[in-house]
């Protein structure tokens, strides 16, 4: 599981970790509170371009229903097709089991518009 | 007769806990909404008054007093009065769409019958709680393949019922979705070579075909549509008009539909002048996060008893809102609960007697009509319940004639199929008589040869 | 009610117990190849009174408007008169194919007329049709409306649908479903549209307004006249979504408001009963420029120069069906109408008339203030004002007192033989507790749903234990609904028997 601290954040309540020109995301542990129990994760189609902050899955729990954004530009390198069977995993394991994609980065300038772990924590508590 | 039961003196305690000293005070609004005119609507009635005006508007509906040959989609069939009494229970009634499901049990437990009957009559795996009529249920079953799909055309065999293809259309307009037909071939069955040629343009999301067709005809995919179909990645949906047909003919799942839409009317709906019917949805699993409307599933409660919910409700509009996979809220619960009554009452041996009788009858039919002089048989696919008959003039003079005669004869081909304009739709029920078939026959007879003296 | 868990219908039955409505038929090969005949038909076999048994324990399963009051908001669950079914199951009009000729089905077609009149003149449309089969039907339909006006107008940019945030979920569907992008309107802090919050959203790409009025609060929306001339001055259409018409009916009309589409919720309104989800029945009405636009067929009347002139006026005419409308959106469903919901509802409207139409909503709103006037004494009433004939009341402050929440209040309700009201709806409101009493019930009866609150509110703050356990006396308890999503078993399996 990634350390939280290490992470970057979207105002959305997704996480992102980059290694190189790679990113993994997921949402975040505030955000799998929020939603409950989540029931269904619809994700990109694998190959497919997406751009930063465009709604490109959905996450439905019992009673509500989110988009997922991506934090990042990119090409999908690859899902979590685990969630199609066990969409549990985002509730139990938010930043490891639990995440979404995987993305080849666009522009890892991009990062800029994210923020970090101090700045997101300060966001999910007002 | 007013259904409120207050009283003056109640009026008066209940306005002053509000605080005000007029109803006028609860309703009053801007000058420039305000009514202006008197309302032109009927007067009030008595009970008893009531009954006697809706009489006078039933006894004026006098086709319903004449031997009937009508189907084309709305069926008369035997319905046991055990269904009426059952159905018209107050707390089936009264009852709203089951949100609360401690107290909803018994409904959310019929619907789950319901969908598992339309599975099992489909050969489907899911199926759900019900969509508006037939024809909702093609266009509903269209945006399915098309959300699946994300392609913006779809394919319809031109004898899938010209309703159901209209009101594919009303929806496709919206939806800025264009529709393609497939013509029907000689024997009055689609004509397979040209489906199988329009599929492999892969353009379309869904091919449409329905079996019994409009005209009767058992009809359906075959090996070669099939194949076309799955090599252009196209969604097979069969189409059900006379849901009766299903205990007599292959489930639409062996001939390869993935979805399967029809209008369940036959069993136990009244025929009502057109509604309310009931639609059905049925598809392979993959397509449950995509099929429209409530859903019905069994889980337990927090004891571990059996209890059953609406579920997967996150596709619905009143999560999803402008997400949603259809705007549909209220569907015909009730409508869907008759005939999960009756396919109880009829079970797999009444439901297979029926069946047979209207092949009987309908053979019965065939036979008289095309045994008089001037009058044949349109097509000669094997047929369920209905067929056409040419008549060798133009159809609607035909049928104005049979109805000075009592006899309602059939549908008019020609308001829709203008090759077709001499013949007639006709169909025969468990409910048709010998006597009927017989006087249909002479009155045709008498008919034919005065339009040969002519 | 029985506790004993009822067993699915294909538990029960046994292979030969067959009922013998018709008699038996003889083999389907008889009539048809053999590869066209049906080989396994694997449905159960049961005997009449077993299904009798059957239907009549879930229907004690299951709880009615003729059970308990059902103060569902937005759904007006009012009592339902008998008189309508009956009138709706008279052999005449329950036997009526279809297909019939117009001159055969006349009392059919007068049904249909009178209703579409009576509506028009109830909510100052030009026409309605019958034709969609519910209020999420009639507003597809209305918006499809507008797509094909604007588009023979050449204003195809017209894209926009605008609708309030406490508007009900069809409207953004049904928004979606033409192709129209929907823009979200927040609510003002009186709980309403705000005149300059739409202006800021107005332009040439405004295609449509949705809008309830009363609104999901219950609220009455006072500027709509400036709202309906501000999006008439940018080109776009109003639409009324009829929901809350029980507010409103006989006594203020959406056409006087400046709206051009409408639906009506005749099973809300009209006292269709709802049947466990429907049928309903929704009829869309249009104001005189969008008449030609109406889905097909319309009932139309033509004198008919042989009738006593001593007769009815309706009785002077002849009907037909219409079916040759070019600029018609075309048909919306299988055939005409919910046909016996029509009769339902012109059953309701003969049993009122005008003046009684109107007391309906008069004491529906009275109702509706009484309540409100009453919980506010002890559960937060937002929007403390006059209201029409529903209202909302928030469990949030509750909330944070006891951990009591709108859906344990439901849930208690339940145990104390009511329906619960709306939870969770309009959004805006949190913990919202959405209250529509209707007009026919009585003082005592909305007495006796006072002192149960205020009992419900007190155990909150001595035992909120008690409710989250809620409910207890039903044959079921709170249902595991993330199983019911996570493993979906959405029907009987013959191999798991």
């Amino acid at each position: 599981m990634a350390q939280p601290e290490h992470l970057l954040y979207s105002k959305d309540h997704e996480w992102v970790a980059v290694e190189g020109d790679v990113a993994t995301v997921g949402i975040t542990d505030y955000a799998q509170v929020s939603l409950g129990d989540i029931v269904y994760v619809e994700l990109p189609k694998v190959g497919a371009t997406i751009d930063q902050f465009a709604a490109v899955g959905v996450i439905e729990s019992v009673k509500a229903v989110s988009d997922l954004f991506t934090p990042l530009s990119g090409e999908v390198l690859e899902v979590n097709a685990a969630l199609d069977a066990d969409p549990a995993a985002v509730n139990r394991d938010p930043l490891g089991a639990g995440w979404m994609m995987k993305l080849r980065l666009r522009d890892p300038g991009e990062t800029a518009g994210l923020l970090a772990y101090e700045d997101y924590a300060k966001l999910t508590t007002d | 007769m007013p259904y409120y039961p207050h009283t003056e003196r109640d009026i008066e305690q209940m306005l002053g806990a509000i605080g005000v000293d007029s109803l006028d005070d609860l309703l009053r609004v801007p000058a420039a909404v305000a009514l202006k005119e008197r309302l032109a609507i009927v007067p009030a009635l008595p009970e008893y008054q009531i009954g006697r005006r809706f009489e006078h508007f039933a006894r004026k509906n006098v086709a319903t007093a004449m031997r009937s040959f009508l189907g084309a989609g709305a069926y008369r069939h035997y319905a046991p009065p055990a269904i009426a009494a059952l159905a018209m229970r107050g707390e089936f009634l009264t009852a709203y769409t089951p949100y609360q499901a401690e107290v909803s049990q018994g409904y959310l437990q019929a619907i789950y019958e319901w969908q598992t009957y339309i599975c099992l009559l489909t050969g489907m795996e899911i199926a759900n709680a019900s969509v508006y009529d037939g024809a909702t249920a093609l266009a509903e079953g269209a945006i399915m393949a098309l959300n699946a799909t994300g392609r913006k055309k779809v394919l319809v065999a031109r004898s899938v019922d010209p309703r159901y293809r209209a009101v594919l259309k009303t929806y496709c307009d919206g939806l800025d979705v264009a529709i393609d037909e497939v013509p029907y071939g000689p024997d009055g069955t689609t004509d397979r070579a040209a489906l199988v040629a329009a599929l492999a343009t892969n353009a379309y999301a869904a091919v449409a075909v329905a079996s019994p067709n409009f005209f009767g005809c058992v009809d359906g995919f075959d090996e070669t549509v099939r194949a076309a179909a799955a090599a252009s990645a196209t969604i097979g949906i069969a189409v059900v008009t006379e849901a009766l047909a299903l205990a007599a003919l292959p489930p639409p799942a062996s001939w390869g539909a993935q979805i399967v839409v029809g209008e369940a009317q036959s069993f136990g709906v009244p025929l009502a002048y057109g509604g309310p019917y009931v639609g059905f949805i049925a598809a392979t699993t993959e397509h449950v996060r995509r099929i429209p409307g409530r859903l019905v599933g069994k889980s337990v409660d927090l004891q571990g008893r059996t209890a059953y919910v609406l579920t997967l409700q996150a596709r619905e509009q009143h999560i999803r809102r402008e997400r949603a996979t259809s705007n549909i809220c209220t569907n015909q619960a009730h409508c869907a609960l008759i005939a999960t009554m009756y396919l109880a009452l009829l079970g797999k041996t009444g439901l297979r007697d029926v069946a047979a009788l209207n092949l009987e009858r309908s053979r019965e039919l065939a036979t008289a009509v095309s045994s008089v002089p001037g009058c044949t048989l349109r097509f000669h696919a094997p047929f369920f319940n209905e067929i056409v008959v040419d008549v060798g003039q133009p159809a609607g003079g035909v049928l104005a004639a049979l109805a000075d005669r009592g006899i309602l004869g059939g549908l008019d081909l020609g308001r829709d199929y203008p090759e077709l304009a001499d013949c007639i739709l006709m169909n025969a029920t468990e409910l048709t008589t010998t006597g009927d078939i017989d006087a249909l026959a002479a009155a045709l007879e008498e008919m034919v040869q005065v339009h040969a003296a002519r | 009610m029985p506790h004993a868990e009822p067993a699915l219908i294909f538990d029960l039955g046994q292979d030969g117990r067959a009922n013998r409505y018709v008699e038996p038929g003889r083999a389907l090969e008889t009539f048809l190849p053999a590869d066209m005949v049906r080989k396994d038909l694997p449905l159960p076999d049961n005997s009449e009174l077993d299904v009798v048994r059957h239907f009549t324990q879930l229907s004690q399963r299951t709880f009615g408007i003729d059970l308990g009051f059902y103060p569902l908001g937005s759904c007006t669950m009012k009592y339902n008169p008998r008189v309508n079914d009956a009138m709706a199951a008279l052999p005449g009009f329950a036997q009526l194919h279809p297909y019939a000729p117009d001159a055969l089905a006349q009392g059919a077609l007068q049904v249909m007329y009178e209703l579409e009149r009576s509506l028009a003149s109830l909510f100052g449309m030009a026409a309605f049709s019958l034709n969609p089969s519910a209020g999420a039907h009639a507003e597809f339909g209305a918006l499809l409306i507008a797509k094909k006006y604007f588009k023979e107008r050449g204003e195809t940019k017209r894209d926009k649908v605008i609708v309030p945030d406490t508007a009900h979920g069809t409207n953004p569907a049904s928004a979606a479903m033409c192709g129209f992008k929907v823009i979200s309107l927040p609510s003002d802090a009186r709980g309403r549209v705000s005149v300059e919050e739409i202006r800021k959203v107005l332009g040439d790409d405004t295609a449509v307004c949705m809008m309830t009025n009363p609104n999901t609060l219950g609220l009455f929306e006072d500027h709509i006249a400036e709202i309906a001339a501000a999006v008439h001055a940018a080109g776009g259409l109003m639409y009324y979504d009829g929901a809350n018409g029980n507010a409103i009916m006989g006594n203020v009309r959406p056409g006087d408001m400046g709206f051009d589409l409408m639906h009506l919720n005749t099973h809300k309104t009209f006292t269709i009963p709802h049947g466990g989800g429907g049928a309903g029945h929704g009829p869309l009405g249009v104001a005189a420029h969008l008449v030609e636009y109406l889905p097909t067929p319309v009932v139309v009347a033509e004198p008919n120069p042989d009738a006593d002139p001593a007769l009815a006026p309706s009785d002077r005419l002849n009907f037909r069906l219409d079916f040759d409308r070019p600029k018609s959106i075309g048909p919306m469903r299988s055939f005409w109408s919910n046909f016996a919901h029509a009769v339902r509802a012109l059953a309701y409207i003969y049993a009122n008339g005008a003046d009684g139409l109107a007391r309906v909503s008069q004491l529906a709103v009275l109702n509706a203030n009484y309540l409100r006037a009453k919980i506010a004494e002890f559960l937060d009433v937002p929007y403390p004002e006059i209201c029409r004939h529903e209202f909302v009341a928030s469990a949030q402050a509750l909330k944070k007192q006891t951990g009591v929440r709108a859906l344990d209040i439901a849930k208690a309700l339940l145990d104390r033989g009511f329906m619960a009201p709306t939870v969770y709806f309009p959004l805006i409101v949190p913990e919202c507790l959405m209250i529509e009493p209707t007009e026919t019930e009585s003082k005592e009866t909305l007495d006796t749903f006072v002192e149960v609150m205020r009992a419900i509110v007190r155990t909150a703050h001595e035992d909120p234990q008690a409710l989250f356990a809620a409910p207890v006396t039903t044959v079921v308890g709170r249902v595991d609904e993330t199983r019911a999503a996570r493993q979906p078993d959405l029907r009987w399996r013959p191999e798991t028997h």
